[in-house]
């Protein structure tokens, strides 16, 4: 399969999910709560081990970001972190307007970009050709919205990130599967993410 | 718990939320919703926002469920038309008590053909999901119906639907 890779990041490293998920998941020392996108997106963070934390959502497509805005403002002490496809955020643009609004500053907003619609057979997303959602959440009213150059970069982003926020982080990945996949029992991922988060 | 002589109907709405501890309010505009929508944003008891699609208000809900905040969603007939894939892949498979309210167009003197249309998709809907619904045509038992069924929703574990009928909210009318 061709690597098409992100309009917006022409000039950034094309990086694997599972490593960038696996980055980002390492660095989380202060049980922050990770919402993992419908497929690649929450198989990975699953692939990364079971953290309580993590919420994995198996339906609803172009939802992860206001579940996590959801989750940001029922506990504006926790850091939030969604991870969400190319795919699933240009189904549902107007949440990054929404958090543009609200300003939650405990929101962290990482994209995995890689131009297709992966889990339904590579279908191009406008994100391969034209749309750069970078640009689309600068114009939303996102001014922390960068795409990472490579790992390193990757990497400060995300630091910068936990300070603060709402912040959004693109990533131009690779077309790899995810390396693992979710169990599918909706209750059971909401029973234990709300206890990971102290709420049950 | 309310007055429904001296209270308006959007008050008792207020009231009801408030007894429960629902804090978290998200809505997409409604003419009819208004005073409703106006007297949440008055009250600093409630965290009050517009979304840009009813979708989305259902993620948030959901997620400030998890995160220990009670939510409810503002909306009418057409929006609810928009939102039931994530009813029935987010909502209901998570057993998320999300509290839907619902203005009711497309009936009793509806002048849009396209919302007397979606109106007919609604309860069908519903039922389909299963999912409680309530149409509240009178003000004397809306403060009763909204209390209990919140209660219900929050112990069963379940969505509930208010669908609040022209007969308690006036309604729109033509060319308003």
């Amino acid at each position: 399969m061709n690597q098409t890779g992100a309009v917006g990041a022409h000039n950034a490293k094309i990086m694997n999910r599972y490593a960038l998920t696996k980055r980002v998941v390492d660095k989380l020392k202060r049980e922050e709560a990770v919402i993992g996108g419908i497929g690649n997106a929450n198989f990975d963070l699953w692939a990364t081990g079971q953290r309580p934390q993590n919420f994995y959502m198996l339906g609803s497509m172009g939802l992860t970001i206001p579940i996590a805005l959801g989750v940001a403002l029922a506990q504006p002490k926790r850091h939030v972190l969604a991870l969400e496809g190319d795919g699933s955020l240009l189904m549902q643009l107007g949440c990054l307007a929404t958090v543009a609004t609200l300003k939650p500053n405990n929101l962290t907003m990482i994209v995995w970009d890689n131009g297709i619609y992966q889990i339904t057979g590579g279908q191009p997303t406008s994100s391969a050709s034209n749309a750069d959602l970078v640009a689309i959440a600068r114009g939303c009213g996102l001014a922390n919205a960068a795409w990472a150059a490579d790992e390193d970069d990757f990497d400060r982003l995300v630091d910068a990130a936990l300070q603060g926020g709402p912040s959004l982080i693109a990533a131009r990945i690779d077309t790899q599967p995810a390396v693992a996949t979710t169990d599918r029992d909706p209750v059971r991922i909401r029973m234990n993410f709300m206890e990971g988060i102290g709420v049950k | 718990m309310s007055d429904s002589k001296t209270q308006a109907w959007y008050e008792i709405v207020v009231a009801a939320l408030k007894a429960n501890d629902v804090k978290l309010i998200t809505y997409v505009p409604d003419r009819v919703m208004t005073p409703l929508i106006q007297a949440l944003h008055a009250d600093s008891f409630f965290t009050t926002f517009a979304t840009t699609r009813e979708e989305e208000a259902i993620g948030i809900v959901t997620g400030a469920w998890m995160g220990g905040m009670r939510g409810a969603l503002l909306m009418q007939t057409s929006g609810f038309a928009t939102i039931p894939n994530v009813l029935a892949s987010l909502v209901c498979p998570c057993q998320i008590p999300a509290l839907l309210f619902v203005s009711e167009r497309g009936t009793l003197g509806e002048f849009n053909l396209g919302q007397a249309m979606v109106c007919r998709t609604m309860r069908p809907v519903l039922d389909a999901l299963g999912v409680e619904n309530h149409t509240i045509t009178r003000q004397d038992e809306l403060g009763f119906i909204l209390d209990r069924s919140i209660k219900q929703a929050v112990a069963t574990l379940a969505p509930v639907t208010f669908i609040l009928s022209p007969l308690l909210t006036g309604g729109k009318v033509f060319a308003q």
